[in-house]
């Protein structure tokens, strides 16, 4: 039988929930139809850091005329537009605020519904949107700055969390190192264009709660580690950099194998093993997670690295995901500073961990 | 705070001088423990920052500390959410826990919305250091926590603690 194709959709979305402002319009065919950010790396490259712009001010000084860049480009006006998709949590509560309420209020003043998204199932979806034939049930884990999970992605809104970070996130992990080792911002492509020249073997480096029973992730020990190779003058920093590398990326492939056997354990069937979130832009990750996939005989799908860090798009897309099934939000939806996708998660730290 | 225990205090500053300058924590856990031993005298208002290398346990002070307030769930490092809050009823006191490390600039503080939080909660925040001194012009009544690392896992808790901490920090016995 050949599924009724669904009537065209499109959606305008709205993210500026951290550090990025950026403003997309998707069709449910998955067209990028147009998609502005308005942060660049390379300004914050001298600083050593991320210099987030957390000021709600500077992202109210941006999105309207992000937004209004959107519009002209696809040709476009509001009134084309089928629904209002806007981030209202997990983040910054300033940043969040300004998203939601221009949502909110051009919702008001165009008679669209609106659609309040939480920023991780932006993540969680956008691999349906990179890979239109992805369906149901899948294995995610969101590998970011500010997080590092292991969800099964059950459909729209149903998630299940298998494992959460219990310090640090991945991402943060490279960011630190590379504040160790001196190199530079963006911390992720510095260690991996240092790891490249690096013998991955050369430093004695932990792969923390490998050996626990539950996925969850810990790589605060690790950072600490590195800190110590890094003091001790007895390692070269290209060494360093490409033995951190590789105890993360056998940190995740541990972690995914346990999930994947938990999964495989409780006979669920999933229908890919994928990767999301900034830290999936690393080439290093991608080959050994593949493998992973590969053992598991499960697809492996990961979308295209910018879709990987924070965009609109993403926003965007869980707003098609949400509109198609009829999930609009009341214009009282709240922005929500901290909003788990599982609520029901088992606590990470009750699971036989130590930090 | 019990009241025989603030006699017991001042006796001691008072007649011997014993106040103590600096604490040894022999692991993670034992800088876990400070942090829960902090919590049992921390109120709304209070204001601690915790500085020190990176690895040298801030994190882990602050998951004590948490978790001494009934907090049940894992506690993330905020470096990249810059301030995560926590309020009841998974937390008996409301604790914004903050991460400067990031900002590099005073007025980007004010951003985070702490002025308004401390007026019902408690902040704990990490990397002072990264606002030089305008700290001490930001928050001049904190309770300024410095962590280093020594050898053999071992960490060196230090402080300054103003006056209205006197019978709370530092502990007598810990």
């Amino acid at each position: 039988m050949v599924a009724e194709k669904p009537p065209m959709a499109l959606v305008l979305g709205l993210e500026s929930s951290c550090d990025e402002t950026a403003v997309a319009l998707v069709d449910n065919d998955g067209n990028i139809i147009a998609h502005h950010l308005a942060t660049q790396e390379i300004l914050h490259r001298p600083y050593g850091g991320v210099v987030p712009e957390i000021a709600a001010r500077a992202h109210v000084e941006r999105l309207e005329p992000l937004i209004r860049k959107v519009l002209d480009e696809s040709g476009k006006n509001l009134s084309d537009v089928d629904a209002i998709a806007a981030t209202a949590g997990p983040g910054l509560i300033g940043g969040v605020m300004v998203g939601l309420v221009t949502g909110k209020a051009l919702s008001l003043a165009c008679n669209k519904p609106l659609i309040a998204i939480n920023h991780l199932e932006g993540h969680a979806l956008t691999p349906r949107l990179a890979d239109q034939s992805l369906s149901f049930p899948y294995l995610l884990l969101l590998i970011s700055g500010g997080h590092c999970q292991i969800l099964l992605v059950k459909n729209v809104g149903e998630y299940r969390r298998l494992a959460t970070t219990i310090d640090d996130a991945g991402g943060e992990a490279f960011d630190k190192t590379a504040k160790i080792l001196g190199l530079g911002f963006p911390g992720g492509p510095a260690v991996e264009q240092e790891a490249l020249k690096g013998d991955p073997t050369a430093v004695p480096l932990p792969r923390p709660l490998v050996r626990s029973k539950e996925p969850h992730f810990s790589f605060a020990g690790l950072k600490t580690a590195v800190l110590r190779a890094h003091q001790s003058g007895l390692y070269k920093r290209e060494d360093i950099a490409a033995s951190f590398q590789q105890a993360v990326i056998d940190c995740l492939v541990n972690r995914s194998e346990k999930a994947l056997r938990k999964i495989e354990s409780e006979n669920t069937a999933i229908n890919a093993f994928v990767i999301a979130g900034g830290m999936a832009a690393n080439q290093a990750i991608r080959p050994a997670l593949t493998a992973l996939a590969e053992a598991h005989n499960l697809p492996f799908v990961t979308p295209a690295p910018w879709l990987c860090t924070d965009n609109g798009a993403m926003i965007a897309w869980a707003g098609i995901e949400r509109f198609r099934l009829g999930m609009i939000d009341t214009l009282d939806s709240p922005a929500r500073a901290r909003w788990p996708l599982d609520p029901h998660a088992e606590k990470a730290r009750g699971a036989g961990v130590k930090a | 705070m019990c009241p025989l225990c603030k006699k017991y205090v001042a006796f001691l500053a008072d007649s011997k001088k014993m106040i103590r300058q600096e604490i040894i924590l022999a692991d993670a856990a034992a800088t876990e423990e400070i942090g829960r031993y902090l919590a049992r005298s921390l109120g709304i208002g209070d204001i601690i920052t915790l500085s020190g290398d990176l690895g040298a346990g801030k994190t882990s002070l602050a998951r004590g500390l948490l978790t001494e307030f009934g907090f049940q769930d894992e506690v993330p490092s905020p470096s990249f959410a810059l301030m995560i809050a926590y309020e009841p009823p998974e937390v008996s006191v409301p604790v914004a826990h903050v991460d400067l490390y990031r900002l590099d600039n005073a007025d980007d503080i004010q951003e985070l919305g702490l002025d308004e939080f401390v007026f019902y909660g408690a902040l704990l925040v990490e990397w002072p250091e990264r606002m030089g001194t305008s700290i001490d012009r930001i928050w001049p009544d904190r309770l300024a926590l410095h962590l280093d690392i020594l050898e053999d896992n071992r960490r060196r808790l230090t402080w300054q603690a103003p006056s209205h901490w006197e019978n709370r920090w530092p502990p007598l016995e810990y």
